[in-house]
């Protein structure tokens, strides 16, 4: 086993399945906030928030998630050093198969981003709501609650951000962007890496993984532009 | 079909007289040549001149010229076999090129091939992957008749489609992480195609990937650049069917 | 009596070689252990003899000058190979293919080789299948065939138009596990330079290491040459840049006699010269003329207007075509033999039929096949070849017809070997093209495939152990000897000579003059005049060689020039031997063609009376005359008749 760790196909099945582990997550993440453009009074999206943080599935799955997340980041980053190696003299011609956008060349610098985003965007909703608190949680809903039920105003921390800053609403859009651009590549390539794919399949999943890509970059891009545009 | 003598080019070349010798870039001016030669018979004139003014001409792979043996092995202008496509760089001919122009050439750049002289590469790195695992364990002799097993015919022309390999290098070279799988993938998959090939089939794919993974080669990130560059149009369906020949080779274990 | 002796078998034809294998010394695997062999080339003949060899047991150091033995030039064949399967059910059979063969090769080859080759040809296809080479199947799964020149079955196997090349590929991967094994030691960019000879055997070979320079001893038991064909004297054909006569050469000149040097094979389907600056030359598969039509115009003036360009193929009318093959040759039609196609289309060029700028070159259209098939079938089945045409030539064969023009390809002369493909030298062997043995004066499309297997997987394996037998006693080779030492020393003096001549004149230019002259005088048509004027002007070249030739770089360095002097240095004496032998063969047979003996007609006409031997040429020295030996070829089976392919 610890030989298939080290192979190069091995490694590239954990990017593979930790990758598509992720999109399933992706899906479900913007399914949720889909809820803060087609309700503005921020019920139904508190009221998902609130589901989320109180069903013991998702609790059992945030970890793992995050391990998710983990290796997804540190495999990426030791397959490209090793991946490097492979070339100690690079072309002085450079490369001039692919274009120099393609995602497919350019995996590690969006995944990078991500990151990078990833981590601002945890500081900004997720340490809040877990752990510092804001005080925005604490604006009253505009909803009765039953008894004994405590739920925070999420929308209020979300939409606050979204309709206070046009800095972060690029951020936001372009972070959504790029990660619809990591999945046009990184989701048929995750079925490719594992085996699941052949000359028929290409064209299928190659199709999907736009689509998919497409959706999660209107998708998520689409929430601080409304809120930049509407309010 | 008259062809354009193009009355000069430039041509920026890596040169290094050994492995370990430090190498540089000269540039050289070759004057008319027809659009209709050959680029490989373009460093020919070029090394021609270089011999009569007393210097070393440029050392450069090339046998067959007719882009089936897969010795020649240039990077032109930032494509590995040269801005044209499906053919090897003895294919490649000056009708891609325009008057003026400045073609850079260098050596394919892999660490698993060192250069050995100028442009020439030492490839052995895939001769020991394919002793690895690239062949049936048949002896001569006491085989089956040819037609005791019946193949469906897709299944030998995609085992075709991946023995049409040439053993060049281009996908290695053009890969941004100098990987070989569309190599092994190659062999593995024409293997994997035909019922001979399935005895042997876990032990050829494990053995020819920790082969293709300790000479140094990077992984494959599909980027599919390997598929653009193949003189023969290998497909990258065939990396994927070696990642779950590899696979089921693993989970078996 | 001749002193050639080639040892063939008693009984009848069907059964000599049976016989023969029943005869012939076997050496026992404990033995076979501590025996070497040497095989120098690592094509179809090499590779498959040095895997079968070392599967047996033999210690095999295998050579080749490329960078990996899956280069070597068999891999550009490309329309397939021969196997009496019967398949078709169209009454093929081994004394058909054996027939085929011998009329093909317009008797002037030995009976009992020709008889072997066929029946081993079955056994080679079987081989090659269990090795995981993709032939073409049909639908139902069984291996499909197609029809080539010069016979009347379909018995041709084939991958694409890549056949070659897969079987060279199963080959090596055969090599490859010999190699993995440690059975084989494999040298690659390694050039014979010498054999070396000790009590007149053959122990070993001189090599130069082409990386660093350094010129290496090896020794050997026995010496096995594969090492193909002398087509590039010619300067222009349809090898690759580096195939070479030298290892052929150094075993003639060290007493292997060289046979029958003047047949060498045209090929009537390679895309026409271009320009001044063509390095090579390079063949459309032989299997296009199974769909392909051959056709010149009809009229003068319009041959004229396709030379300037002024009209295009398409633009003359069907009425207009004269598909010449057809014409004269009704019952194959385009698929005579290839020396017949190839002096078909000079006979129509010299006329002033031709249709390309300079005049040299015919039709290939497939219009008609089109018209009939559909353009689908056809890409399916040449669609790779049609894709190189318009590499090469930017024009689409799918709506213009392809130019065509005969080509140098192969050549049927060799090392002259016995019947267990031994040289005269003993303990030298020679198969695949480097022997003479098959293919008569002229080859068969997709025969050259199936003699190089059948050499390396199913003869040299039995025949090689009936010397080496006797060997079992001799210990392992010391390269410290005195002759091994001689030869080394006289390789670095020749490389040193050629390094320091530093004349004026890079050595591609005496190629090119060396390939002038032997295509003008010694070409497809050759007269004794032209032959006297030509021996004697390759050897004034070989003098001004000497005098005027630059090397550039280092002799302990990669040093392509250098190497290339020393094949040239060889091709320049063996242009010379070919044009003598060509000068006495005062006949027309197969691919070589001498005006003074035609038809009425213009068709070959042979001279069985006087004829009917096999040329082998013993070297006496480079100023003296070789020596002429005859060996008759006796024809017990097949009665000689005057071949005809109308």
């Amino acid at each position: 086993m610890s030989n298939f760790l080290n192979a190069s196909i091995g490694r590239k099945v954990f990017m593979s399945l930790t990758g598509l582990f992720l999109i399933s997550f992706l899906l479900i993440h913007l399914t949720l906030n889909l809820f803060l453009i087609f309700d503005d009074s921020g019920n139904l999206f508190n009221q998902a928030a609130h589901f989320m943080a109180t069903n013991p599935i998702i609790k059992i799955m945030e970890p793992i998630l995050a391990l998710g997340f983990i290796i997804h980041i540190i495999w990426s980053g030791w397959i490209t050093l090793e991946n490097m190696k492979a070339r100690p003299i690079g072309y002085a011609s450079g490369d001039q198969l692919l274009k120099w956008w393609e995602p497919a060349k350019n995996m590690f610098i969006l995944g990078g981003m991500i990151a990078i985003f990833l981590v601002l965007h945890i500081l900004q909703f997720w340490v809040k709501m877990k752990i510092t608190g804001d005080p925005l949680l604490n604006e009253p809903l505009n909803m009765p609650l039953e008894a004994g039920v405590e739920m925070h105003n999420a929308y209020a921390l979300v939409a606050g951000l979204f309709k206070n800053s046009v800095l972060y609403d690029i951020v936001y859009i372009i972070g959504g962007i790029f990660v619809g651009l990591h999945i046009t590549h990184g989701f048929w390539s995750a079925f490719q890496t594992i085996g699941f794919n052949n000359n028929n399949w290409m064209k299928r999943l190659k199709c999907l993984a736009n689509l998919i890509g497409i959706v999660f970059a209107i998708g998520f891009s689409a929430i601080p532009l409304y809120f930049l545009i509407k309010f | 079909m008259a062809d354009i003598i193009l009355k000069k080019i430039y041509v920026k070349v890596w040169r290094q007289n050994s492995p370990k010798a430090k190498g540089r870039f000269e540039t050289y001016e070759v004057i008319n040549v027809s659009q209709g030669t050959s680029f490989l018979e373009m460093i020919d004139i070029l090394n021609d001149e270089l011999i009569l003014a007393g210097k070393d001409p440029i050392a450069f792979d090339h046998d067959c010229r007719e882009g089936i043996c897969g010795m020649c092995s240039l990077y032109v202008n930032g494509h590995a076999h040269g801005p044209d496509t499906v053919v090897t760089t003895c294919q490649l001919h000056m009708r891609r090129f325009t008057e003026g122009q400045t073609i850079t050439i260098e050596p394919w750049r892999v660490g698993a091939f060192p250069v050995i002289k100028d442009l020439m590469v030492d490839r052995t790195a895939f001769e020991k992957i394919q002793q690895a695992g690239g062949f049936v364990s048949v002896n001569t002799g006491g085989v089956p008749d040819g037609n005791v097993i019946p193949i469906f015919q897709d299944d030998a022309e995609e085992a075709m489609d991946a023995a049409a390999c040439i053993g060049c290098g281009a996908c290695a070279a053009t890969c941004k992480n100098s990987s070989a799988m569309l190599f092994v993938a190659a062999k593995v998959s024409q293997f994997a195609k035909l019922p001979q090939g399935q005895v042997e089939a876990k032990k050829r794919a494990k053995a020819m990937v920790a082969k293709m993974d300790e000479l140094g080669f990077g992984g494959c990130t599909n980027t599919g650049a390997c598929e653009l560059a193949c003189p023969k149009s290998i497909s990258i369906a065939h990396i994927s069917r070696l990642n779950r020949e590899y696979l089921k080779a693993k989970l078996a274990d | 009596m001749s002193i050639l002796n080639s040892h063939i078998p008693e009984g009848s034809i069907s059964e000599k070689w049976s016989n023969h294998k029943a005869n012939i010394k076997v050496v026992s695997p404990a033995n076979k252990m501590k025996l070497e062999i040497i095989v120098v080339g690592t094509g179809l003949a090499g590779a498959s003899a040095a895997a079968s060899l070392s599967e047996l047991g033999y210690n095999v150091k295998a050579f080749c000058y490329q960078d990996s033995p899956r280069r070597a030039h068999s891999i550009a064949a490309q329309g397939g190979i021969n196997a009496a399967k019967n398949y078709q059910n169209d009454n093929d059979s081994v004394y058909r293919l054996f027939y085929d063969t011998i009329k093909g090769g317009d008797y002037r080859s030995r009976e009992a080789n020709v008889h072997r080759l066929a029946e081993v040809s079955p056994n080679i296809i079987d081989q090659c299948v269990a090795q995981g080479v993709p032939f073409a199947r049909e639908y139902g799964g069984l291996l499909s065939n197609r029809s080539f020149g010069g016979v009347l079955v379909s018995r041709t196997f084939y991958a694409r138009g890549q056949t070659g090349q897969q079987l060279l590929l199963g080959a090596y991967s055969a090599l490859n596990r010999q190699i993995a094994e440690g059975n084989v030691k494999m040298y690659t960019r390694h050039e014979m330079l010498d054999l070396v000879t000790i009590d007149g055997k053959a122990r070993g070979i001189i090599a130069r290491d082409m990386v660093t320079g350094e010129v290496k001893r090896f020794g050997a038991h026995a010496v096995i040459i594969a090492s193909g064909g002398y087509s590039n004297v010619f300067f222009l054909s349809t090898n690759a840049m580096g195939c070479n006569c030298s290892a052929s050469w150094v075993c003639y000149k060290k007493g292997a006699f060289f046979a029958n040097p003047c047949f060498v094979q045209i090929h009537p389907t390679c895309i026409p010269v271009h320009g001044s600056q063509q390095s090579k030359l390079t063949l459309m598969s032989e299997s296009l003329r199974n769909d392909g039509r051959v056709w010149t115009p009809k009229k003068m003036e319009d041959a004229e207007k396709l030379r300037k360009g002024i009209i295009g193929p398409n633009d003359i009318k069907d009425e207009d075509r004269d598909f010449y093959l057809e014409r004269r040759y009704p019952s194959y039609g385009n698929l005579v033999p290839r020396d017949v196609a190839s002096r078909a289309a000079k006979e129509r060029c010299d006329a002033g039929y031709g249709v390309n700028k300079e005049g040299k070159a015919v039709y290939l259209d497939f219009k008609y096949s089109i018209e009939r098939l559909g353009k689908h079938t056809i890409e399916k089945r040449y669609g790779n070849l049609f894709q190189m045409y318009e590499k090469i030539t930017d024009s689409d064969p799918y709506k213009e017809p392809m130019q065509i023009y005969p080509a140098i390809h192969y050549t049927m002369g060799g090392t002259w070997v016995d019947y267990n493909l031994m040289t005269t030298i003993p303990g030298l062997y020679a198969l695949g093209e480097a022997n003479f043995s098959d293919h008569g004066a002229n080859r068969l499309g997709a025969s050259a495939l199936m003699q190089g297997l059948a050499d390396g997987y199913f003869v040299i394996p039995y025949t090689i152990g009936d010397y080496l037998a006797g060997e079992i006693r001799v210990p392992k080779i010391d390269t410290n000897r005195p002759e091994f030492v001689e030869a080394e020393n006289a390789v670095v003096a020749r490389l040193e000579k050629l390094f320091h001549i530093k004349g004026k004149t890079p050595v591609d230019h005496f190629h090119k003059k060396l390939g002038q002259i032997m295509w003008d005088k010694v070409g497809m048509a050759r007269n004794a005049e032209g032959l006297t004027e030509a021996i004697k002007e390759i050897q004034e070249l070989r003098v001004e060689f000497y005098k005027d030739l630059l090397v550039p770089g280092e002799l302990k360095n990669v040093n392509p020039e250098l190497e290339k002097a020393g094949r040239v240095a060889d091709f320049i004496e063996l242009g010379e031997l070919l044009a003598r032998d060509a000068l006495n063969r005062n006949e027309s047979c197969g691919g070589h063609f001498r005006e003074e003996s035609a038809t009425d007609e213009g068709e070959a006409k042979r001279d069985d009376e006087n004829f009917a031997y096999v040329a082998a040429w013993e070297y006496k020295g480079i100023d003296n005359e070789p020596v002429l030996h005859k060996e008759d070829l006796v024809f017990e089976t097949i009665h000689l008749t005057q071949r005809s392919y109308k």
